[in-house]
């Protein structure tokens, strides 16, 4: 699909844009289309919930906070004052993406279906899943199950990230 | 049709970087919202239009609904604060 190329320059733009842009003002609502575009390239390799949440937390929510962030917090000066790039990251970084488009190379194809994921992670779960954990729903019986503890430490995380948030939102009337 | 829907999708991807300058020079920050609300905007119509892409527009304009919903959401919370920290002017913080 020819596509992702235009959707692909409207990432690349949003990226750069937030990264040189002199007012964080203005960083902060790049940021916010950069996760429009991102979720339109989940949305469009079929990821449907997660271009939801992309759009919902990182363009909603993340520009809310990082506006909130902003304003509440002491410093007033929005501008950026940009230290110049060190030589050896203008070098480093370039050959760095080099080598990782180099490693991509080599993973399978996407939807194919002779991807080692595809061909034996997913049919283990599929067929095994309602024996080992009587749970009717697939997604639910590996989030839950099969990787419990990493999704009740991913709740302790999101849980933390909260407390913090209140704390410092209800911190002002001090 | 589904050239037509693709060149459809191309044009609408050109309009989202129009908005993008918008939101890159904006001189005040109402600006920035605005190009950000039309940029959401956009986004709502490029998500059905990827929805005739996957021949299941009926579950895509569901998910475009909400996201539509959030949106306008969002776009009220930002306003709403920046109306409270008293930014009536518009001009932009130096």
């Amino acid at each position: 699909m020819i596509f992702e190329l235009p959707l692909l320059i409207l990432l690349l733009t949003t990226a750069a844009g937030a990264l040189v842009v002199k007012d964080l003002v203005s960083a902060v609502f790049i940021l916010g289309s950069y996760s429009f575009a991102l979720s339109l390239v989940w949305a469009l390799v079929g990821a449907v919930d997660v271009a939801f949440v992309e759009a919902v937390v990182g363009a909603g929510l993340g520009t809310v906070f990082f506006l909130l962030a902003l304003f509440r917090t002491g410093e007033k000066d929005t501008r950026i004052h940009r230290v110049p790039v060190p030589r050896i990251a203008l070098l480093g970084l370039p050959m760095l993406a080099l080598l990782m488009l180099y490693g991509a190379g080599d993973l399978p194809v996407f939807n194919d279906p002779q991807a080692p994921a595809a061909s034996h992670v997913s049919p283990v779960y599929l067929e095994n899943s309602l024996e080992e954990t009587k749970t009717p729903n697939v997604v639910t019986a590996i989030l839950m199950d099969y990787r419990a503890l990493d999704t009740l430490v991913e709740t302790i995380v999101i849980f933390t990230a909260g407390i913090a948030c209140a704390l410092l939102l209800r911190g002002r009337g001090k | 049709m589904s050239t037509f829907f693709f060149y459809v999708m191309v044009i609408i991807t050109a309009v989202m970087l129009v908005y993008l300058y918008r939101v890159v020079r904006g001189p005040t920050v109402f600006d920035r919202v605005l190009g950000l609300n039309g940029i959401s905007t956009k986004a709502i119509i490029l998500i059905v239009l990827i929805g005739t892409l996957f021949e299941r527009v009926d579950m895509f304009v569901d998910i475009s609904t909400g996201y539509a919903i959030l949106n306008l959401v969002g776009a009220l919370a930002i306003t709403k604060f920046l109306e409270q920290r008293g930014e009536t002017s518009g001009e932009e913080r130096s």
